[in-house]
């Protein structure tokens, strides 16, 4: 039997491992640009947008017990991250897209947050102002990339259509999270739709989940390369425990 | 309670003139990141500490450098909490800090006036080192995340540009 209070607080902490881990696993992809972005100034770019996202991660996990533990130590079915920001990096027009569609969905859904007294305001106040350079930069590369060269446009409209399957599960309600998603949903598609206009690109046609839905994510559900993208960020702490510099 | 508001002005003093890691000219209070000195106890001190984004790796190092600054200063126990609320933004930045910011080298944030308003997104970025308003934008993120990095059209030098937040 649980009392309204436990009940309650275990709902918070269930939103803030979902959008925790958003932010952890995202962080993750995009550290893994490190050392082979294309120019200099887009490597640093990436980090310093990781290190953003980290930053909420570690606010946000900490509201749910060890930030370390729950990064290094939970299983693959523990995660709670939408399928969308684990997808591999693919190229840098798959890394604009994954951005483009992430930073519209969570600069739209922190606002909400900021605009409201609940548990997240104070660190949504905060971070989407950090998230609207993440949008800015995103926007402007596909921009340039869907306007672009002949090979740039293909690249951009692939990567835009292949990432769109894994645009509906960000408008599920979570729960605990006191936002108007279907407000949310139609802003987000005004927005993407805009600028993929502007970027000379076409609004991908496909259903927004996947054949057997990708809207699983949040249920722990994920995808072939997440595996391997955990095993990969857990390696060194599982096998040397406590490892720190 | 006289003594204490004394005391604690004092140790805002000591713990506001701990420099910034990052950018070692300026001032934890010109930075405007110190959000409070509280004495809890007898030879106890609570520090509140604000990061500038909410990853900054740079507030670690501050809440050591405000530890080690004011156990010197005869504090045995001080404890350097981090809050979010309010939210830090450029316009925390004093006059003073924005001076310096200038003489290092990096041209200052733009003030933003009161939340909700109007942005000033034409106002000019001036070069550091020659004083030239016709700048350009290269990158939106430079060496640090609060930073993107600019050139200078007239001088040529490329700069860093603490961004508005």
């Amino acid at each position: 039997m649980s009392t309204p209070d436990t009940r309650e607080a275990a709902v918070i902490t269930g939103a803030a491992l979902a959008l925790g881990d958003d932010a952890l696993v995202l962080s993750h992809r995009l550290g893994e640009w490190a050392g082979s972005a294309p120019v200099l100034e887009e490597e640093v770019a990436l980090a310093n947008i990781a290190l953003d996202l980290l930053g909420q991660a570690r606010v946000l996990l900490s509201q749910v017990g060890d930030e370390d533990e729950l990064a290094y130590l939970r299983e693959e079915r523990s995660f709670r991250n939408v399928q969308l920001v684990e997808q591999p990096n693919g190229d840098f027009a798959h890394t604009i897209a994954r951005q483009l569609y992430f930073s519209t969905y969570q600069r739209l859904l922190y606002g909400q947050l900021a605009s409201g007294d609940g548990p997240f305001a104070g660190l949504a106040a905060k971070a989407v102002k950090e998230v609207a350079y993440h949008q800015d930069h995103a926007e402007q590369w596909t921009l340039r990339l869907g306007d672009g060269t002949t090979e740039s446009h293909e690249r951009m409209r692939r990567a835009c259509d292949a990432l769109w399957k894994y645009t509906g599960e960000l408008f599920q309600p979570v729960e605990g999270l006191d936002v108007d998603h279907a407000a949310m949903e139609s802003a987000w598609l005004a927005s993407v739709t805009d600028v993929l206009g502007r970027a000379t690109l076409t609004v991908p046609e496909g259903p927004r989940t996947g054949a057997w839905a990708a809207g699983a994510g949040r249920q722990g559900l994920h995808t072939e390369s997440f595996g391997r993208m955990i095993a990969e960020m857990q390696h060194l702490h599982r096998s040397h425990p406590g490892a720190a510099w | 309670m006289v003594t204490m508001t004394a005391l604690e002005e004092e140790l805002s003093r000591i713990a506001g003139a701990v420099l910034d890691p990052e950018l070692p000219v300026l001032t934890l209070a010109e930075l405007g990141v110190l959000r409070g000195v509280h004495v809890t106890g007898p030879g106890r001190v609570e520090v509140a500490l604000t990061p500038t984004y909410t990853g900054c790796p740079a507030v670690e190092t501050m809440s050591s450098d405000i530890e080690r600054a004011l156990h010197e200063h005869g504090v045995p126990e001080v404890s350097v909490v981090t809050v979010l609320a309010p939210a830090w933004s450029t316009d925390d930045i004093s006059e003073e800090g924005r001076r310096k910011l200038a003489e290092f080298g990096v041209a200052p944030p733009r003030p933003q006036g009161p939340a909700g308003g109007p942005v000033p997104l034409t106002l000019a970025i001036r070069c550091p080192h020659c004083g030239s308003t016709d700048t350009e934008l290269l990158s939106r993120f430079s060496s640090t995340a609060c930073k993107a990095l600019r050139r200078c059209i007239a001088c040529r030098e490329p700069f860093d540009h603490f961004k508005e937040l």
